[in-house]
């Protein structure tokens, strides 16, 4: 199978002195959807400006498709598309000129742009606005005006920096089959973004970058086994005293009709139930208290400082 | 990228200046028409009349060439430096950076839109000065060919200053406190004969002169300038400027961290 994106000892350290990345290695495979997360900060987007052309790097390697970024730079900007961070369009233009001019500076014929930038348009629920000022869209809009332009010339790696953020979850949700079906078409996906669930619902593969570092690259699947345990938020039927005592399980009493309850993998929610049942407890519904993908992000960052501090 | 993708990555750049300049007429060509008209009306047909006349031509024909002139100049500039650094601060100059297109031809796309508004400026102001004076071209080529070479100097110039600016403020410190005097004496409104001795000398270092005098030769068939080294100055400034800023834009200075 192909590489999409090889990075080697990527390290960028800014004119002030500040280094961002410090030795990335990272590779993503053609047609993946692939999650890079990190806290605010953690160098997330300057890898990406690097990837994109927009960031100088300071030393390291990167290759698009095997393309050099340091040898081959024009081949390598023709496979890649970029939704960033920042709305960065000019807000003064019509919306159909942004996605056809995109198309332009790919080399794409004028007639043909047009036809694209429809397509993509249509597909994005902006095609009734085609003829309307950006500035005049919606944060929900622009961000979809953002990624038909990312698309208009077809790369085969997508970078999308926190796509959905500030969008509601109607819109958000449209999104995510949006960027399945892409994906499913043949476009490899590195996406960045706070919402976790976001990023465990739609990615198989997985990256946390922290403090200029890769803390951890597996597939989701694998990342999510090594969750020991997981917290559940009880809703009860009748109102209790006290907080229950059950052998092999930590509850927290929240309220009268509150219960919070950490369950090991080696236990089963099953003998949790049938012991709250022989103490007349019964339970009305029960929700994880936290994303399990937010649980871990958490532990590997927390991690990451704590040897930072060790180190230093 | 192809010759011909370069072609139309070119173009759409050249296309989206011309729109953006013209979809704004109303702040990029009515004023320069209305400024001309005014130093028509007030040079040349109130203080004019009393001037007689200048290198044997009556003075309201003598300062057309000069003032087509000032108003290409200050529009090419203008127009490259506003959209450059508008598309830094709107940060869509990203569309280009993400994009094949090559650097030079992101140079040439903005020094070819702000040629394109120099040039419908300096249309519009020769169409109003035909309401003033009777003017008669000596030499077409020379006209059309200085006055196209000046406009490209000028938009590269805008664009440096472009590159550089991190502010609004920076966008018109250049035109104001550099652009404009060194137009005013480049030769407009008189003939550097009329100067002191020294002060001539002093003037053939301001590099307008030379455009100024080699367009009025090209409209009245006089000039202080010779016309070739006019020619050597506008073509020497162009080289090294379009250099200067496809280095800038290499090295990504105010575009890249």
């Amino acid at each position: 199978m192909t590489t999409a994106l090889t990075l080697r000892n990527l390290q960028k350290t800014y004119a002030n002195g500040f280094t961002a990345l410090k030795g990335i290695d990272l590779d993503v495979e053609e047609g993946d959807f692939f999650a890079l997360l990190g806290p605010n900060g953690a160098g997330k987007s300057t890898a990406i400006g690097i990837i994109a052309s927009l960031v100088n790097k300071s030393a390291g390697k990167v290759e698009v498709f095997g393309h050099d970024l340091d040898t081959e730079l024009a081949a390598a900007k023709g496979c890649l598309g970029l939704v960033p961070q920042e709305f960065n369009f000019n807000v003064f233009e019509p919306v159909v000129e942004i996605v056809v001019n995109q198309a332009g500076f790919y080399g794409i014929p004028r007639e043909e742009a047009t036809q694209r930038a429809e397509y993509y348009l249509k597909q994005l629920g902006l095609w009734e606005k085609r003829r309307e000022m950006a500035r005049s869209l919606s944060g929900g809009m622009k961000r979809r005006l953002m990624i038909a332009r990312a698309l208009v010339h077809r790369p085969r790696l997508l970078i999308l920096d926190e796509p959905t953020a500030g969008v509601d979850i109607e819109i958000r949700r449209s999104m995510w089959e949006f960027m399945r079906r892409i994906n499913a078409e043949g476009t490899t996906i590195i996406l960045t973004t706070h919402y976790l669930e976001e990023a465990e619902s739609l990615c198989r593969n997985i990256a946390i970058i922290d403090a200029g570092r890769i803390v951890e690259n597996t597939s989701m699947r694998q990342l999510l086994n090594t969750l020991h345990v997981e917290t559940f938020v009880l809703d009860l039927k009748t109102p209790q005293p006290c907080c229950p005592s059950i052998p092999g399980y930590t509850l927290r009493f929240l309220d009268e009709f509150t219960l919070e309850a950490d369950i090991s993998k080696e236990c089963s929610i099953n003998q949790l139930f049938t012991a709250l049942s022989a103490q007349g407890i019964e339970v009305l519904s029960m929700r994880n208290k936290t994303n399990r993908l937010e649980q871990l992000f958490m532990h590997l960052v927390d991690s990451n400082v704590a040897q930072q501090v060790q180190a230093g | 990228m192809t010759p011909r993708q370069k072609y139309i990555a070119f173009k759409t750049i050249l296309v989206r200046e011309i729109l953006r300049f013209t979809r704004i007429w109303i702040q990029t060509v009515l004023p320069p028409v209305i400024t001309t008209a005014l130093y028509f009306i007030i040079f040349g047909s109130l203080i004019g009349s009393q001037i007689g006349e200048m290198g044997g031509f009556r003075y309201m024909d003598y300062i057309v060439p000069g003032l087509i002139m000032m108003a290409v100049i200050t529009n090419s500039y203008a127009n490259v430096v506003s959209s450059f650094y508008g598309s830094k601060f709107q940060h869509n100059i990203e569309e280009m950076l993400v994009s094949p297109v090559p650097n030079y031809l992101i140079v040439s796309g903005f020094v070819a839109g702000g040629l394109a508004r120099g040039i419908t400026v300096g249309i519009a102001v020769t169409i109003t000065s035909l309401f003033f004076s009777h003017l008669q071209i000596h030499n077409l080529w020379v006209a059309a060919s200085v006055i196209m070479l000046t406009s490209v100097l000028f938009a590269l110039a805008g664009l440096i200053n472009g590159i550089y600016a991190k502010s609004f403020d920076d966008i018109s410190i250049v035109p104001t406190f550099i652009l404009t005097p060194l137009t005013y004496l480049g030769g407009i409104f008189y003939s550097i004969d009329m100067l002191p001795a020294v002060w001539q000398k002093v003037s053939l270092i301001n590099p307008i002169l030379y455009m100024v005098n080699a367009f009025r030769y090209g409209i009245l068939g006089v000039s202080d300038i010779s016309l070739w080294s006019s020619y050597a100055i506008i073509l020497g400034f162009i080289a090294a400027l379009f250099a200067f800023s496809l280095y800038l834009l290499n090295k990504g200075h105010g575009i890249r961290t």
